[in-house]
C-alpha cells in the first residue's frame, strides 16, 4: 500500500497517493487502453511525440498491438484500409500539434468516403489549452467540418462514455471518422478502471427499417417500370447488403451499375452487371443511366463524378433514393421516392415478391450497348499497356485479390479491368481522391488480413506520396505486392492537360527514383518490366514470392484513360476514344 | 423564403461553432441567431434566421440533424410561432424632439431605459416589423446605437406539438417538412 502521512511530499503527489488509496489505481492512460481493449480494439496504427508519452506508456504494458508507421498519414490510411477490409473502425494515435495535422487528409478521406475510424490525438496539457503552447494546435476546430463528431477529454470521468459513444458513432448509420483529443494531463493523471458503458449519444439516431409506405412505393415503382437500372455505391457495402442486392437483383431481373466505392457490392462477372458508371463509366453503364425508365439508387450520393452535367442526369427516370443519411436525400438530385433506411433491410423486406415486369427487351438493349462499345483498349506488342498489366495482375489472382489503388488513371484502369466479385476486396480513395492512399491502405489491409493476397496498384508520382511507408512494410513483414504503373507521368493530369489545355503539359512529367534499387534499398525484392512478355514473368515471380515485392511497370506515356464522360457534360456525352 | 429553424442542442463547448461552421460551409445564410438555455438542464435552443427555397430548408434540416450535439431540429417558417426580438436603441434628443419622441413611442409600449442630456435609450420588444417600424421613425432624430438580439421563437401552443420529434421518433419530420403541400409522405414533387 502507499503511505499517505508523509508530510514532506508534495501536495500534488500526497493528492495522488490518496487517490490511488482512494481505489484510482492507474493512469487515464492505462484507462484508456481498457477501454479500447474492451471496445474490441485488437490494433493501433500510430506515431509517438510528447503529449502522447503517457498513451505510449501504458501501451508498452499493454497487449494492445501498435504498428509504428514513418509519418502520421502513413498511419491513417493503413486504419482505412483495415477498416476497408474488415468493416471495424481503425484506431490511430498520433501525437499534438503536428502530429495530429499530418493525420487530417486521412480524416478528410475516411469522411468522405464513410470510412470508420477512431483517432486519438494527443493535446497539451489542459491548462496550457489556448495559450499556444508547445505543439498545441487546435485539432478539434480544425476537424469539425471533416468528422463525424469529435471530443476533447478534459474530464477522465467522462473518458468511458466518449470511448463508448466514439465507437458506437464511427460504426453505425453511414460510418465515418471520430477524433478524440487527450490532453497530457488527463491521460497521466489518475484514474478508476473502468467497464465501457453502452453508447448514449441522445442526439444521435440510427435508421433502421423502411415504412410500409416506403416499400409500397418503391414496389410500385418498380412493379411499372420497363426499364429499371439499380444505381448502387459504397452503402451496399458498409450495410453488408452485397448478398441481399445480388438475390434482389437476380429475382428481378434488374441491371446493375455500381460507383467505384460499390465496385465488388456486387460481382462483376454476373449478367446483371453493365460495370461502373460516371466519369470513366462504361459506355453501356452511362447510356443504361441515361436512358432507365426507373433509377433504384441504393446507398449512394449522387457525386458530380457521378452524374456529369446534373441537367441532363437520368433525365427520364423516376428516381428512388434509399440512403441511412437523410441529409445525402435531395441534396444533388431530385428524387421522387425518398427513403431514409438501411439499404439491406430494404432490399430484404422487397425479397418477398418477384416485383419486376418483363425486363427482356432493356437487357437486350443493355448487352447491344455493352457489344457496341464494351470496354477496351488498342493492344500494342511494340510497349506495355497499362491496361494489359491489370488485366494480368487480375489473372494471376483470379479476381481474388485484395486491392489497394493511388490515385490517377492507373485507379480507374484498375476499377475498369479487374472484376471485383465480393465486396470489401477493392480499397480506393474516391470522394477525396488522395494520392498516397493507396500504398498505406494496402498495408492496413494485410495487417487486418494476413492471409489475403493484398496487391497496391500504384502510379509513378502517388506512390511517393508515402513511398516511406516500405520501412513500415518491412518491419512487420507484409508481404503487398506493389505495382507500380509507371508512365513518367502524373497521368491524370496530363490526359486532362491533353485534352483540356491543348497538350501543354505543365509540370505533369514527373521523374522517380529507380524503384528496383529504392525497394532493394530496403530489403524488399524489386521487379521490373517493360514489355508484356516480362510483366508476365515478373507478376509470376512477384506471386510466387512470399515476402513483399516492388514491380516497377514501365508503360507507355502517354495513354488515356477511355471512355470519358468530360468535366461539364452528360453522361451521354462520353468520349470513347482519341481522335485529337 | 425567411426560414426559421428552432434547434435543441446539448449546451456543450464549441457547439455553436458546429452549427455556424456547418451553415457557411454549405453556403447557408444566418440573419440571426440566438441561443439560450433551454427547458431542460444541460441543453440549449437556438433559433437561427435564414432564407432558402424548400430543397435547401430540408437540407439545413437534415444537416443539423446529422451533428450529434443536435437533439431536435425543426423548421418552423411555416408553423404558427410566437417570435419575439427585443431591441435597444439610442436616440439624440433635445428640448424641442423630447415631447416629440415621446409621442412616437407611446404606442410602441417601449420602456426608456436610460436617459441622458443629450440621448435616450429605449427598449423595445416584438416581432421584426415592429422592432423595424420604431428604428425607421426614430432615425430623423438621431438613432446612434443600435443592439438587437436576433429574432427568437417557440411554437404556439396546441400546433404540432407531436412535430417535435422525441429521442426515439425516427426521422419522419424531414420528410414530413416536404411532404406539407403533399399528402404522400414519400412522394416528393420533383423541380
Ligand atoms: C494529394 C493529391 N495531390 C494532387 C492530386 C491531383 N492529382 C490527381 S491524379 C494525379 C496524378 C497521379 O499520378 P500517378 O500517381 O503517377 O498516377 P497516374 O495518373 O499516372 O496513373 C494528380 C497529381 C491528388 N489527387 N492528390
Amino acid at each position: 500500500m502507499y503511505g499517505s502521512s508523509d508530510a514532506a511530499a508534495p501536495a500534488a503527489a500526497r493528492e495522488f497517493v490518496d487517490q490511488m488509496n482512494a481505489g484510482m489505481v492507474r493512469t487515464g492512460a492505462d484507462l484508456l487502453c481498457s477501454l479500447l481493449q474492451q471496445a474490441g480494439v485488437d490494433v493501433i496504427f500510430g506515431y509517438p511525440g510528447g503529449a502522447v508519452l503517457p498513451i505510449y506508456d501504458a501501451l508498452y504494458s499493454s497487449s494492445l498491438r501498435h504498428i509504428l508507421t514513418r509519418h502520421e498519414q502513413g498511419a491513417i490510411h493503413a486504419a482505412e484500409g483495415y477498416a476497408r477490409v474488415t468493416g471495424r473502425p481503425g484506431v490511430v494515435l498520433a501525437t499534438s500539434g503536428p502530429g495530429a495535422t499530418n493525420l487530417v487528409t486521412g480524416i478528410a478521406d475516411a469522411y468522405m468516403d464513410s470510412t470508420p475510424l477512431v483517432v486519438l490525438t494527443g493535446q497539451v496539457v489542459t491548462e496550457s489549452i489556448g495559450r499556444d503552447a508547445f505543439q498545441e494546435a487546435d485539432i478539434v476546430g480544425i476537424t469539425m467540418p471533416i468528422t463525424k463528431h469529435n471530443y476533447q477529454v478534459r474530464d477522465i470521468d467522462t473518458l468511458p462514455q466518449v470511448i463508448a459513444d466514439a465507437f458506437h458513432i464511427a460504426t453505425s448509420g453511414r460510418p465515418g471518422p471520430v477524433l478524440i483529443d487527450l490532453p497530457k494531463s488527463v491521460t497521466s493523471g489518475p484514474a478508476r478502471d473502468a467497464v465501457l458503458p453502452a453508447p448514449d449519444a441522445r442526439g444521435y439516431r440510427v435508421p433502421g427499417h423502411p415504412s410500409d409506405e416506403a416499400l409500397t412505393a418503391i414496389q410500385d415503382a418498380i412493379r411499372q417500370a420497363r426499364k429499371p437500372l439499380l444505381y448502387v455505391g459504397g452503402g451496399i457495402i458498409s450495410a453488408g447488403a452485397a448478398e441481399t442486392l445480388r438475390r434482389f437483383a437476380r429475382v428481378n431481373q434488374i441491371p446493375v451499375t455500381s460507383t467505384l466505392l460499390g465496385l465488388g457490392g456486387f460481382p462483376a462477372h454476373d449478367e446483371l452487371f453493365v460495370g461502373m458508371l460516371g466519369m470513366h463509366g462504361t459506355y453501356a453503364a452511362n447510356q443504361a443511366i441515361t436512358n432507365c425508365d426507373l433509377l433504384i439508387a441504393l446507398g449512394v450520393r449522387f457525386d458530380d463524378r457521378v452524374t456529369g452535367k446534373l441537367q441532363r442526369f437520368s433525365p427520364h427516370s423516376k428516381k428512388i433514393h434509399v440512403d441511412i443519411d437523410p441529409a445525402e436525400i435531395g441534396k444533388n438530385v431530385p428524387v421522387d421516392i425518398a427513403v431514409v433506411a438501411d439499404v439491406g433491410l430494404t432490399l430484404q423486406a422487397l425479397l418477398t415478391d418477384r416485383l419486376s415486369a418483363d425486363t427482356g427487351e432493356w437487357r437486350a438493349q443493355i448487352a447491344a450497348w455493352e457489344a457496341e462499345w464494351p470496354l477496351r483498349y488498342r493492344a500494342d506488342d511494340t510497349c506495355l499497356k497499362p491496361q494489359a498489366v491489370i488485366e494480368l495482375i487480375a489473372q494471376r489472382t483470379r479476381g481474388e485479390a485484395i486491392v489497394t489503388t493511388e490515385v490517377g488513371q492507373h485507379q480507374m484502369w484498375a476499377a475498369l479491368f479487374y472484376p471485383f466479385s465480393e465486396p470489401r476486396k477493392f480499397v480506393t480513395s474516391g470522394g477525396l481522391g488522395t494520392m498516397g492512399y493507396g500504398f498505406p491502405s494496402a498495408l492496413g489491409a494485410q495487417v487486418a488480413l494476413p492471409g489475403e493476397t493484398v496487391v497496391c496498384i500504384a502510379g509513378d508520382a502517388s506512390f511517393q506520396m508515402n513511398i516511406q511507408e516500405l520501412q513500415t512494410m518491412v518491419d512487420y513483414a507484409l508481404p503487398v505486392k506493389i505495382a507500380v504503373i509507371n508512365n513518367r507521368f502524373l497521368g491524370m493530369v496530363r490526359q486532362w492537360q491533353q485534352f483540356f489545355y491543348d497538350r501543354r503539359y505543365a509540370e505533369s512529367r514527373i521523374s522517380s527514383p529507380d524503384f528496383v534499387k529504392v525497394a532493394n534499398a530496403y530489403g524488399v525484392l524489386g521487379l521490373r518490366a517493360a514489355t508484356f512478355d516480362e510483366a508476365k514473368v515478373a507478376i509470376e515471380q512477384a506471386f510466387a514470392h512470399e515476402g513483399p515485392v516492388v514491380i516497377d511497370f514501365v508503360v507507355l506515356e502517354e495513354e488515356n484513360v477511355f471512355p470519358m464522360v468530360p468535366p461539364g457534360k452528360g453522361t451521354d456525352e462520353m468520349t470513347l476514344e482519341w481522335e485529337g | 423564403m425567411e426560414r426559421t429553424i428552432s434547434v435543441l442542442v446539448n449546451d456543450r463547448p464549441g457547439v455553436l461553432a458546429r452549427i455556424a461552421g456547418m451553415f457557411s460551409r454549405r453556403g447557408f445564410n444566418i440573419a440571426s441567431i440566438t441561443v439560450g438555455t433551454a427547458e431542460e438542464e444541460g441543453l440549449s435552443r437556438m433559433t437561427i434566421v435564414s432564407s432558402g427555397d424548400d430543397a435547401m430548408a430540408l437540407q439545413m434540416v437534415a444537416q443539423l440533424q446529422k451533428l450529434i450535439d443536435v437533439i431536435e431540429v425543426h423548421d418552423i417558417s411555416r408553423e404558427q410561432t410566437v417570435k419575439r426580438e427585443l431591441a435597444l436603441v439610442k436616440v439624440r434628443i433635445t428640448k424641442t424632439t423630447r415631447p416629440e419622441i415621446a409621442h412616437i413611442l407611446e404606442p410602441f409600449r417601449v420602456s426608456i431605459v436610460d436617459v441622458g442630456h443629450a440621448s435616450l435609450t429605449v427598449q423595445v420588444t416584438g416581432d421584426v416589423q415592429k422592432i423595424d417600424a420604431l428604428i425607421g421613425l426614430l432615425r430623423p432624430f438621431g438613432v446612434t446605437e443600435i443592439a438587437r438580439t436576433g429574432v427568437t421563437a417557440l411554437l404556439r401552443s396546441g400546433v404540432l406539438e407531436s412535430g417535435f420529434a422525441g429521442a426515439d421518433t425516427p426521422y419522419r419530420p424531414l420528410i414530413e417538412a416536404e411532404a406539407t403541400n403533399d399528402d404522400d409522405l414519400f412522394e416528393t414533387e420533383r423541380e
